[in-house]
């Protein structure tokens, strides 16, 4: 039995582990506020109709969408070493986040009534106002149980940053399983905290899709 | 730059074997995941409790405790006591990767189903067919072009997810351009390389899942048949054929 | 007039269904002789839909009996108690009885032939041969013959109801029930379906029981029609008596209403 788990170990670890969640809560919410600013942006980029810019940022999007985020990591925390790798990983977060982001905000975009922007032309409103004051408002709230959904899946996501060398919860079990020759309890651990923290976020998140829905 | 191209040429062979590598997982992962959602897909919309609720614990379990916390748990954990399983390497990113998305694709199907029409449950029901049958030959394949796109979704993750094999010692994609880098000596070329080498991958699946859904959704009345499609004319629009 | 020494085809007795607080039917009884045709008619939201679904087993009663030739269908007494019969049973049942839906229900993964031979084969077991030929019988007969190998999405809600009805009469039924089949029809495509149904009325003897506000219809082809409101039958009688002088005042109130 001792053999299965040892509990010496899991507290051994804990504090660590804990350590670590602290720096993936932070990368995550990091990641998450440049994916939410960029991906609107993209997203109003995008709709501008101007070729020489939709497509070159279109074909951008979808190539760093396709691409694996931890290959993209690795290549930027080798281009930007002068930068801290956490800094770096949180950049890639969320730009790779900002284009899943963008697709949010889109769908939330086009779901805004027609009406909505022929009444702004007929009262005369710039088109900056028509945008400010009227889209982004009500798109914003149709884009919020996809920016929960994309915040949970970044969080699990995080671990990739431990193959640029930042300590977050994955590298710090990986580091007590590597030191002791005991990964049962430094991973299996970690693995719960990541299931501790996304199952009851998602719940919140689907609640909220049901109150919008 | 023409010596950083010579380079590639001649680590062509080795870039084939991390493409086949790569090619590997994923079609390894996307058919354990394929069998995965409809077993806890099918059971999560079971009459009985003793059916649902371990389909549901399984789906949370594996959406929620990361990717990398699973695959390394199977490739670090395992061969240790008390469970001394030591899985081979491919096998190990094919099982996590399979277990991993079979849960978020296993999502998929049940919603796909729950979304088939009432009426399409009843009908079948009116011609008293059993249960069984009645997924088989009316409700799946409904159920199936709604499944198409988010498939799609899924697989193109599944690829970008595979190159985690590189840390448990395999020769993929995502190795070969830690290889080409150390031949180069050029981080952007090699990085550009593989980066461009990922996408076309992921661009041909989701050409041939496109076709799929096609497929699919041609097999239910919706949208012209892949044939149709490949043909390039415009299909002939036979409006006769709607009111007699 | 019904045959009292055969069994009713369809019989309720006592069946009460509630959605929630809902009380849809309360003690229903009522009768259908075989070979009877019998329109129900009543307001919106009275359950008349609801009494075909319980035929169906689409929906399950709360109360009562329903009897489908004399046996106990969905429920029966055993020492005094009211036990649901196992779906096996059930199934012998309910493929002696067919149904066409106000919103066709075509299987759209199938093409026209497929729709009406599916069941035959697999669940009757009826020889694939045998069970194209008669699906041929059939379409001539809803006058769709050469719609064999058409799509379903590539009929128009006309040709699909005719299509529905031959699938359901490919079952050989022996009960068939209709809910407002042509009400989904754009005006111009009632008619062909309507006369669909008069020819099946005329060369068969399936019992029939009918939900439709074609009330000119239900005149035609039933002979005997239940006026139906808050969960009970408050009126039946012949078409012509009870759509030129109906008793009760609330069928005097809604026949005046859809006349
Ligand atoms: N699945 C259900 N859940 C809850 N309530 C239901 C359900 N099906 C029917 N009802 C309720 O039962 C009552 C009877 O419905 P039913 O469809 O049988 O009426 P109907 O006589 O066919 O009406 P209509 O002429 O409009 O078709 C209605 O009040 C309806 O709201
Ligand atoms: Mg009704």
């Amino acid at each position: 039995m001792n053999d299965f788990w040892n509990w010496d170990h899991a507290a051994a670890v804990f504090p660590s582990l804990i350590k670590g969640l602290g720096v993936t809560v932070l990368a995550t919410v990091i990641g998450m506020v440049i994916a939410a600013i960029l991906g609107l942006l993209v997203a109003i980029v995008r709709r501008s109709g101007v070729r020489a810019v939709t497509w070159p940022v279109g074909f951008l999007v979808e190539f760093i969408r396709s691409t694996p985020l931890l290959v993209q990591l690795v290549f930027a925390n080798l281009l930007f070493t002068q930068f801290p790798s956490l800094a770096v990983g949180c950049a890639v977060l969320g730009i790779h986040y900002a284009t899943y982001m963008s697709e949010v905000y889109r769908a939330g975009i086009d779901a805004v009534p027609k009406g909505q922007w022929e009444a702004a032309v007929a009262l005369d409103l710039p088109r900056g106002r028509t945008w400010r004051d009227v889209i982004l408002p009500q798109a914003i709230r149709n884009t919020l149980p996809g920016l929960g959904n994309y915040a949970i899946s970044m969080f699990k996501e995080t671990p990739f940053l431990a193959f640029i060398y930042v300590v977050e919860m994955y590298a710090a079990a990986q580091a007590y399983g590597g030191g002791n020759f005991r990964y049962m309890e430094a991973i299996t651990l970690a693995g719960l905290l990541f299931l501790l923290v996304s199952y009851p976020t998602s719940l919140l998140v689907r609640r909220m899709e049901n109150r919008l829905a | 730059m023409s010596d950083n191209l010579q380079i590639l040429v001649d680590l062509l062979p080795r870039l084939g074997e991390g493409v086949l590598v790569t090619l590997e997982l994923t079609v390894g992962g996307a058919v354990l995941a394929l069998l995965v959602a409809f077993v806890l897909g099918l059971a999560g919309r079971a009459r009985t409790r003793w059916a649902r609720v371990p389909s549901r614990v399984v789906v949370e379990f594996f959406r929620g405790t990361s990717l990398v916390v699973q695959i390394f748990w199977l490739y670090y954990v395992l061969p240790l006591p008390p469970f001394y399983v030591e899985l081979d390497p491919l096998a190990c990113g094919i099982i996590a990767l399979g277990l991993n998305y079979g849960a978020y694709a296993a999502e998929v199907v049940r919603g796909s189903i729950n979304a088939v029409p009432t009426g399409q449950w009843e009908a079948a029901t009116a011609l008293d067919m059993g249960p069984v049958h009645r997924l088989r030959r009316v409700i799946l394949p409904q159920a199936w072009p709604l499944m198409m796109p988010l498939f799609t979704n899924l697989l193109i993750q599944l690829v970008k997810g595979s190159a985690l094999a590189t840390y448990v010692s395999l020769h993929d994609l995502n190795f070969f351009i830690g290889e080409l880098r150390k031949g180069t000596t050029e981080t952007v070329f090699a990085y550009t390389v593989g980066l461009l080498v990922y996408f076309a991958i992921a661009y041909a699946l989701t050409l041939v899942m496109n076709a799929l859904e096609a497929r699919a959704k041609n097999n239910v009345g919706q949208g012209p048949s892949l044939r149709e499609i490949l043909r390039l004319t415009p299909a002939r629009v036979d409006t006769a054929e709607v009111r007699p | 007039m019904p045959d009292t020494a055969t069994k009713p085809a369809i019989q309720f007795q006592g069946v009460g269904k509630r959605f929630g607080d809902n009380v849809v039917l309360d003690g229903l009884d009522f009768s259908v002789a075989a070979g009877d045709r019998v329109t129900l008619i009543g307001p919106s939201g009275s359950g008349k839909t609801t009494i075909l679904r319980l035929l169906m087993t689409l929906e399950e009663a709360n109360d009562g009996l329903i009897l489908v030739d004399g046996v106990p269908y969905t429920h029966e007494m055993r020492g005094g108690k009211r036990v649901a019969i196992p779906e096996k049973r059930r199934s012998l049942v309910r493929r002696r009885v067919g149904m066409v839906f106000q919103q066709f229900n075509l299987f759209p993964n199938m093409s026209v032939l497929e729709n009406i031979i599916e069941a035959p084969i697999h669940v009757l077991g009826v020889p694939k041969a045998e069970a194209i030929a008669k699906a041929e019988d059939l379409l001539e007969k809803v006058g769709l013959a050469d719609k064999r190998d058409a799509r379903c999405t590539q009929l128009s809600g006309g040709q699909q109801q005719r299509v529905a009805i031959a699938r359901a009469l490919a079952m050989e039924p022996e009960i068939l029930l209709l809910d407002e089949v042509t009400s989904a029809l754009d005006p111009e495509l009632v008619a062909d379906v309507l006369a669909v149904l008069r020819n099946i009325a005329e060369t068969t003897d399936i019992t029939m029981l009918i939900v439709t506000h074609e009330m000119q219809f239900a005149r035609e082809v039933s002979n005997r029609v239940l006026m139906f409101d808050g969960g009970k039958i408050i009126e039946e009688a012949h078409p012509e008596e009870i759509f030129t002088s109906p008793k009760h005042e609330r069928t005097q109130e809604f026949l005046r209403a859809v006349l």
